[in-house]
């Protein structure tokens, strides 16, 4: 009898297992020597607390408990952690180090590296502001990556806040920003750029909003333009000077670098491999998400798709 | 991070001629593609051929570097309903050629399509754009019963099956020859480049050089 099982998930028998288990065990480690204390929270949450996370993803996945109350199906760690740190660690004196193996949830369509249920490997460093927290969150991550044998892959760096400042110095009104951010966040340039001719901006302005973000490579990049981004830029120019050499040399600094969910407040990054058409971890800073369960602090994390980090392992294998 | 070697998906069909043309002016060879009908892979010069719908397949799964293909086969293919936020593939450049319109047409003579909307409150229709059409009439807030066809679009409401199609066209003959007439204009459809979101970050040297190039042409 063949019984079906739900599309976007899957079974994981014991050869696939032993390997799963080799690149957790791996980062464990690393987290563990870092000193990140493993934790982990219910996979459902209820919605109205989750819900509180301005710009966090919108849960694929609800139900009605007993009370008829909405359950979801988190849809990332780093918002139940933040749940967790506001209630459970409000008087404790921060940063806060926690790390996790678990699964969660999204609605995407279903494809190799991108099942709807999926491991993450991660870090949340609550309470250690920018550049530092930032530089601490990179450096773990690489070792993490580095641990787990992967040899090519390189990291994205770029800064939530540039594109939009970058709008607001040229006087984009903030309702027109919202297209223009999420043709940015689509890799659209095409429709970006048709958006911008019809704000009709000038050709300067139109030139440098289609520039900038297309900035992407060593740190040259970070000499280049002055101005508006001015901030951004300098915020990555000082995580750059905090990193070791082994982990500065990974970085590819991308002044257009976008990332959901929306939660993300400055410093994002991305892992690329060769191996895969799309990132394989990624994270940022979220400094106000923790005030929004009520209690202030700065913060950043970082996630590895487990999934998707094996399929890029197993390619380097064949090399 | 020079010397990287990219691989183009390249549209067989309508917009093969134009895009071979495009890709000799920045200097990429083409000869051979276009001495082999058959052949479909061009490895000493990084091309791959193959339909135009099947491009954003092979780039978005890091297969191909870059793509060449038409508006059209993107916003069929674009899923922003189960999106989290990620993106399939970039689109980098309005390459300008392959210039045609996305339209809803129906049969000459008074509106069917209307009549039925008014009197059924549905409308039904044919097209090879299933995700474009629903998303069309959604925003225009109709009611549609949308029926995805493979073969010839225009036969659909001829036959009585449908009283509008959705459909791509360039000059309009194939409409004007089966007495259909454009009602709505939808979009407007070129040929665009495409690239992989993890090659434009990793080959960016070798992605903006091309990019250069095309530009200067």
């Amino acid at each position: 009898m063949i019984h079906p099982i739900p599309s976007g998930t899957r079974d994981v028998l014991p050869d696939e297992m032993r390997e799963l288990r080799a690149i957790t065990e791996a980062i464990r480690e690393v987290f563990g020597t870092a000193g990140y204390g493993e934790i982990y929270t219910p996979a459902l949450e209820y919605e109205t607390v989750i819900g509180r996370a301005n710009g966090g993803l919108r849960p694929a996945y609800r139900v009605f408990d007993e009370n008829g109350s909405v359950l979801v199906l988190r849809s990332d760690m780093t918002v139940p952690i933040a749940r967790v740190v506001a209630t459970r660690y409000a008087s404790a004196e921060p940063p806060h180090r926690f790390c996790y193996f678990a699964h969660s949830y999204r609605g995407v369509r279903p494809a190799r590296g991108q099942p709807r249920e999926f491991l993450q490997a991660g870090v949340e460093l609550i309470g250690a502001p920018a550049p530092g927290g930032t530089a601490e969150a990179l450096t773990v991550l690489c070792h993490a990556l580095d641990a787990a044998g992967l040899r090519r892959y390189r990291v994205g760096l770029g800064d939530a806040t540039l594109y939009p400042a970058l709008l607001d110095s040229l006087g984009v009104a903030h309702d027109k920003r919202d297209a223009l951010l999420a043709e940015l966040a689509r890799g659209d340039f095409v429709g970006l750029e048709h958006g911008l001719r019809e704000l009709e901006l000038g050709e300067q302005a139109i030139k440098l909003l289609l520039e900038v973000p297309q900035q992407r490579g060593g740190g040259d990049v970070l000499h280049g333009p002055a101005g508006p981004v001015a901030d951004a830029v300098a915020g990555l120019r000082a995580i750059r000077g905090l990193l070791e050499p082994e982990v500065a040399e990974r970085v590819i600094f991308d002044l257009g670098l976008s990332r959901a969910p929306g939660y993300y407040t400055g410093a994002v990054f991305e892992v690329y491999d060769p191996a895969l058409g799309m990132p394989l971890g990624g994270g940022g800073r979220y400094d106000n998400l923790l005030g929004e369960f009520g209690h202030s602090l700065p913060a950043v994390g970082f996630a590895i798709g487990v999934d998707r980090l094996h399929i890029a392992l197993a390619a380097e294998e064949r090399l | 991070m020079n010397g990287q070697r990219l691989v183009i998906a390249i549209p067989r069909g309508a917009l093969f001629a134009e895009t071979l043309d495009w890709l000799d002016g920045l200097g990429v060879r083409t000869d051979e593609v276009r001495a082999n009908d058959r052949k479909l892979l061009f490895s000493d010069v990084g091309l791959i051929t193959m339909r135009p719908s099947d491009v954003p397949t092979y780039v978005a799964a890091g297969a191909a570097d870059l793509g060449i293909t038409g508006k059209d086969v993107l916003m069929e293919q674009s899923d922003d309903a189960v999106s989290s936020g990620g993106r399939d593939v970039y689109e980098l450049r309005d390459l300008g050629y392959g210039r045609c319109r996305m339209v809803m047409a129906t049969r000459d003579g008074p509106d069917p399509a209307s009549a039925a909307l008014r009197r059924l409150g549905v409308i039904r229709v044919a097209t090879k754009y299933p995700r474009v059409a629903a998303r069309y009439f959604d925003d225009t807030g109709r009611q549609a019963e949308i029926i995805e066809v493979k073969g010839s679009v225009e036969l659909a409401p001829l036959t009585g099956l449908v009283e509008a199609i959705v459909d791509l066209t360039a000059t309009g003959t194939t409409l004007r020859e089966n007495h259909l007439v454009v009602r709505e204009e939808i979009a407007e459809s070129t040929a665009r480049l495409i690239a992989n979101p993890v090659a434009h970050k990793l080959k960016a040297a070798a992605i903006d050089d091309l990019l250069e190039r095309a530009r200067a042409l």
